[in-house]
């Protein structure tokens, strides 16, 4: 095998000159021929009807090309999947944009210009004239009285209503200590600093898409159903994408506005979101509000853990979170019991965004377990390892892989909680009250089939290609790696491509399954490919390797060589050798027995630090440290700042990010970067990453489980934590605002 | 410029060279940019100067090109992202980005550069908090500031 | 963005003739008109630039310093006469904004810059300010970042300059040139409450250009300081800030401005703070029964509650910290 070790060395992003020089292309910066530019015309009703649309003073705009609306857009087939892909809800009926009169939400979009240029198209946007007939049931108002349980369909994804193990009920009542509250985690939006763009060009009856998007072949799939052509009439092109964090897993409906919009006009046309469009058009993180129990005996073992969670949905459609698999799995308990339910309103459908339902599930436990460790007066880290669960004791498997502990020790260490006074607010420093605390990581760890083909070219270097993205975790590097070490050749002899559906298929970028899902596939490429290699080598009429049976040959050093030594050949040389100018190969993998056999999921443990200046209730964090089991790691420079880069997302998440919404109007009201905040650089001090050693081969040949959503997992329950420490008040709404600890 | 103040002809120094282009009276730096000269290497993240990812240096100073109008800029030096380093070179300030993995997607990353290189030439990187400070114009949402810090830091070091 | 005409007038009179055709609006750095074209609240048929009408100079005047309306904020904040005199100024300033938009936006344009009221800048609901009339969804709505002084059913947005507030602690005037002439308004007078008209914000007659702003030398006799209260470090409107302009004479306080921001619907001084430390040394005594008065009067609404305490611990925290300065350079 491989002498290089490419694998975790910290190679520098190979993408990253083009980065930095501007030259990487994102998806609204292509140029077709004739492009076009659309604006749209958003719903300002949350429910209803459009009375009437007046498009006759846009029209006058010069430079329009069109004005589409549900009384003139084309019906679109809107054929229905077989199955509905696995980013997109599985009880309801997506939007069908421009199809009817309807308004589901506030903010949907209701009418879209084409025109020469943008400022002719906001221009003609501007005047278009709607009355609607507001439907007086619109449901604005987030009520868990209304809570419903998810659809049969949801369950079967494992999301289910309920789930009972032991009597949860009547342990916590005879529980020794116990511990109970409701917590709020706010509607988030994801913000990719990259708006949301498409550009849409036919050719006939061929379409290609460049689109933002972090799973190109579902695209492809969406868009062919929709408009009831072909998939290889389409080609979806998205090289680069400039954040997305789950915003761009499903094919959002401006994405068929801009394919409607290219064929009525016969001009390749872009629709780009603005800041303001991509709040009601792309998802949210769900307001969830959740219930937590805890019962504990005296030695700090847990007796009973009940979590309760009540999420935030669309009226047409069911997106159920996994917001309870970590109350189920995270810690050993004999009684726990679970239960989900949904609360349909008048919104665009939420969204998966960076660790999706996991962050929010973990989020109350650990706050939970906090108040649990106050109660009992036990340190939170050995609360935490008393209740060590061994196995996954809710699918009764073992765990693939799991080193929990050493994060546990490792994290405590570099931050020196040994040196943690336990009192509330008996760290003080310069007149800011400290706080320490911390907080447990867990996100599933999944993979999916996937895709890759190699080619070997006579100058030894080789080109791999496959249908995956890279929204910004450095899937082009981490890949190239993996070929670089499976074909002993340096980075510089690869070359990596992906983001088209015309490559290899690969599955949604997204939930942290890239590596273990695309990596291994590019191995087994790599594999295939020496594999073809010997077996031509074996064919030869003479030289070294004539007959030489596999095993006896060796690749290394960007060649091919006999194990007993002599033959070496470069793999150039050896192409000539054969008259060959390439040589292809494909590899797949797929996820095996192991999926059944046992659950696998990448942890880790957070610590935090806060000061919270006593005269003003807010909140900074000086330092976080974390520590992770991620399987093995591909490239430790790039992993770390994935890490640090969920840390930044969680102190949003725990200190700034919330949606303002007013129920009257149903309406977002603070749709834009000045007024949802997301941190700053003079908000992030110190960040520490590290990961203990680790390596999961019972999960897959690359050893690999996933990290993204992790880095996001436990950050702000460990704030949270810490400003109970630092304070003595237990906030358990998000974000913490200066008016929680003033109040 | 015609006196109508629509469909407006323009002259853009942009990165050295003079660019003759037709906007209308409202078109932004920022779309003229992009959309009319396809340099598309300054970013749009707000079109709301919120976000800092359009960030030009505007005769040598700092500013977000998408609440700078076309027109403003008439006649005026632009130096965007692909003009920061001669063909071929990198910047000292895109060089230590590379090395400090100061960027995940890339999007915000000619911003933050354009940004990083006014803040030296500003004087304002003598301390990390003066760094983040003066950095704080500019969004990241991957969350790669700390590791922008350090390459501003080793940036402005190597550039003293 | 959408279509309107750009002119570049040669001169005032020629600016001023312009400024009074209709859907005409002045425009400076542009930081925030753009942003509220953007967002549909202000649609210009045309916009006239006086970037190049705008005097940028900052020099000593009789009587003090004279800021021209189209300087900078960061080169006002850099400036060696503002930086020694009047520290609360260029500290505001600093905490304003992004670098970015601090090397854009005007003196002049700052003072004018409209609210950051939700309601102000989502066209889809009912507001005063924006559309008369309509009523004030801020009222019974998400009014957290709204005024719990100086205003009504009608109107509580907050006037969100630093720059203001700061001008207001050191007895600014503005001076304004008309067709007719120069006039001078004090700080204090340039914006109007919301109560009748909230969407008439200033005393400004149509047409009307600021020209300069003039800083008082009896303002620079004063020590003075700037505290910004965020949710963020960095780079967002206040949710409190107290601008601080005191003259202590043997180690007792002789003269004090105290103006807040975040928290009026115009910049806003604390009649009953500012005699709480005359003839006072500032002892934490007399800063913590001085602040417990920083809210009187205030009407805080449901969401905006919060900023009575954090406006008492604002006030509070600058007064002590403007004690410590003191105690180190006497």
């Amino acid at each position: 095998m491989s002498s290089n070790a490419v694998i975790g060395s910290p190679v520098s992003r190979v993408d990253g000159p083009d980065k930095v020089h501007g030259r990487a292309t994102y998806a609204a910066e292509f140029k077709p021929e004739g492009l076009a530019y659309a604006a749209l015309v958003l719903s300002r009703i949350p429910s209803g009807r459009i009375k009437s649309i007046d498009v006759s003073l846009a029209m006058t705009v010069p430079g329009v090309v069109s004005v589409i609306t549900h009384e003139n857009a084309p019906r679109l087939p809107y054929k229905e999947m077989k199955k509905r892909p696995q980013v997109d809800p599985k009880a309801g009926g997506q939007l069908r944009v421009f199809q009817d009169d309807k308004v589901l939400w506030s903010g949907q979009p209701i009418a879209c210009v084409v025109a020469d240029s943008i400022e002719q198209a906001e221009t003609a946007a501007d005047l278009i004239r709607v009355t609607y007939s507001p439907d007086a049931q619109a449901q604005t108002k987030f009520d868990r009285a209304l809570g419903l349980k998810p659809a049969p369909e949801a369950e079967a994804d494992g999301r289910p209503g309920e789930t009972q193990r032991g009597d949860a009920a009547s342990a916590f009542d005879s529980s020794p200590v116990k511990v109970e509250g409701w917590y709020l985690q706010p509607r988030e939006q994801h913000n990719p600093i990259e708006l949301h763009a498409t550009i849409a060009k036919w050719d006939g009856d061929h379409l290609t898409l460049w689109d933002k998007t972090q799973w190109v072949d579902n695209d492809r799939a969406e868009i062919a159903h929709v408009f009831d052509i072909p998939q290889d009439k389409i080609r979806v092109i998205s090289p680069f994408v400039g954040g997305a964090f789950g915003s761009a897993l499903r094919t959002w409906h401006h994405v068929h506005i801009a394919a409607m919009a290219a064929k009525m006009t016969g001009r390749a046309v872009r629709l780009e979101l603005t800041r303001r469009e991509q709040f009601t058009n792309t998802g949210s993180r769900p307001h969830t509000e959740q219930h937590v129990a805890l019962g504990a005996l005296e030695d700090g073992r847990l007796a009973a853990l009940i979590q309760e969670a009540w999420g935030q949905t669309s009226t047409y459609e069911e997106y159920a979170e996994t917001t309870l698999d970590p109350p189920r799995q995270t810690y050993s308990v004999a009684n726990n019991a679970t239960r989900y339910r949904l609360v349909h309103m008048n919104v665009n459908t939420p969204t998966s965004m960076r660790a999706p339902g996991v962050a929010t599930g973990v989020f109350a436990q650990e706050i939970a377990m906090d108040e649990l460790a106050v109660a009992l007066g036990m340190d939170p880290v050995e609360l935490r390892l008393k209740n060590y669960a061994e196995t996954d004791e809710y699918k009764s498997k073992p765990w693939s892989s799991k080193e929990l502990r050493a994060c546990y020790a490792k994290a405590a260490d570099d931050f020196g909680w040994s040196r943690r006074s336990p009192e509330p607010r008996s760290m003080q420093d310069n007149g800011q009250l400290v706080g320490w605390g911390m907080a447990t990581a867990i996100y599933p760890s999944h993979r999916s089939p996937a895709q890759a083909t190699v080619r070997l070219h006579r100058d030894g270097h080789v080109l791999l290609r496959t249908a995956a993205s890279d929204m910004g975790p450095g899937t082009y590097t981490s890949m190239t790696q993996v070929a670089a070490d499976t074909l002993d050749l340096p980075v510089e002899k690869v070359r990596f491509e992906l983001g088209d559906t015309d490559f290899a298929m690969a599955p949604v970028h997204g939930g942290s399954i890239t590596m273990a899902s695309v990596g291994t596939a590019v191995m087994a490429a790599c594999q295939a490919l020496q594999k073809k290699v010997g077996e031509l080598a074996a064919a030869s009429s003479g030289g070294p390797f004539k007959g030489a049976a596999s095993d006896t040959l060796l690749f290394q050093g960007g060649g091919l060589a006999l194990k007993n030594g002599g033959g070496f050949t470069p793999y150039g040389e050896f192409l000539a050798q054969h008259g060959l100018e390439w040589l292809d190969a494909e590899g797949k993998s797929e996820p095996g027995a192991e999926s059944e056999t046992h659950t696998s999921s990448a942890f880790g443990a957070v610590f935090a630090e806060v000061r919270v200046d006593p005269d003003l209730g807010t909140v900074r964090v000086p330092r976080l440290v974390g520590a992770y089991d991620v399987g093995r790691v591909i490239n430790p420079k790039i992993a770390h700042s994935q890490c640090i880069g969920g840390m930044v997302g969680g102190i949003g998440m725990a200190l700034l990010e919330m949606v303002e919404w007013d129920d009257r109007y149903g309406r977002v009201m603070n749709a834009n970067l000045a007024e949802y905040l997301v941190p700053v650089c003079a908000d992030i001090v110190q960040l520490e990453a590290s990961f203990v050693p680790s390596d999961d081969k019972i999960f897959n040949p690359l050893g690999v489980k996933g990290l993204a959503e992790i880095a996001i997992s436990g950050v702000a329950p460990a704030i949270a934590n810490a400003v109970f420490h630092a304070t003595g008040k237990r906030v358990r709404d998000l974000p913490i605002l200066p008016e929680r600890l003033l109040l | 410029m015609p006196e109508d103040g629509r469909a407006l002809e323009i002259e853009l120094r942009v990165n050295g060279q003079s660019r003759r282009l037709g906007v209308e009276g409202s078109t932004t730096l920022l779309d003229a940019l992009r959309d009319r000269l396809h340099l598309t290497g300054t970013k749009k993240g707000c079109d709301l100067g919120q976000c800092g990812a359009c960030t030009v240096l505007l005769d040598g100073q700092r500013v977000v090109s998408c609440l700078t109008l076309a027109a403003q800029a008439d006649g005026r030096d632009v130096i965007t992202i692909e003009g920061i380093a001669p063909e071929g070179q990198l910047h000292p300030v895109q060089a230590a980005f590379i090395e400090h993995d100061a960027f995940q997607c890339g999007y915000c990353t000619p911003g933050q550069i354009m940004s990083a290189v006014a803040l030296i030439q500003e004087g304002r990187a003598t301390s990390d908090e003066e760094i983040r400070e003066h950095m704080s114009g500019n969004l990241c949402r991957c969350g790669a500031y700390t590791n922008i810090v350090a390459a501003v830091r080793d940036a402005a070091a190597k550039m003293a | 963005m959408a279509l309107f005409r750009y002119h570049r007038p040669g001169d005032l009179s020629e600016a001023h003739a312009r400024a009074v055709t209709p859907g005409a609006m002045y425009i400076a750095g542009g930081t925030d008109l753009l942003q509220l074209v953007q967002e549909r609240v202000t649609q210009p048929a045309e916009v006239i630039d006086v970037n190049r009408l705008a005097p940028p100079e900052i020099e000593t005047s009789e009587g003090g310093v004279r800021i021209g309306a189209g300087a900078k904020l960061n080169a006002m904040a850099a400036h060696p006469l503002v930086r020694e005199r009047y520290p609360v100024v260029a500290e505001a300033l600093m905490g304003s904004a992004s670098p970015q938009v601090r090397n854009m936006a005007t003196a002049g344009g700052n003072l004018l810059q409209r609210t950051r009221c939700l309601y102000f800048r989502d066209v889809a609901t009912p507001c005063n300010k924006r559309q008369p009339g309509s009523g004030c969804s801020a009222w019974d709505g998400q009014n957290r970042q709204n005024a719990i002084f100086g205003g009504s059913p009608t109107c509580i947005a907050v006037q969100p300059s630093d720059f203001a507030v700061a001008l207001l602690a050191c007895d600014a005037e503005i001076v304004l040139a008309s067709p007719g002439g120069e006039r001078r308004v004090p700080m204090a007078d340039f914006h109007r409450l919301p109560i009748e008209a909230p969407e008439i914000e200033t005393v400004m007659e149509p047409g009307e250009l600021i020209t300069a702003i003039e800083l008082p030398d009896r303002a620079a006799q004063r020590r003075s300081r700037y505290l910004k209260v965020r949710d963020r470090a960095s780079f967002e409107w206040a949710v409190t800030s107290c601008a601080l302009s005191i003259r202590m004479e043997g180690g007792a306080v002789s003269e004090a401005r105290v103006a807040v921001g975040g928290v009026g619907t115009k910049p806003w001084r604390l009649p009953n703070v500012e005699p709480a430390i005359v003839g006072q040394a500032l002892t934490e005594q007399v800063i913590t029964s001085a602040a417990e008065r920083a809210a009187e009067g205030a009407e805080p609404r449901q969401h905006n509650a919060f900023k009575v305490p954090l406006l008492v611990g604002t006030v509070r925290k600058a007064l002590r910290e403007f004690a410590q300065m003191e105690a180190v350079q006497p």
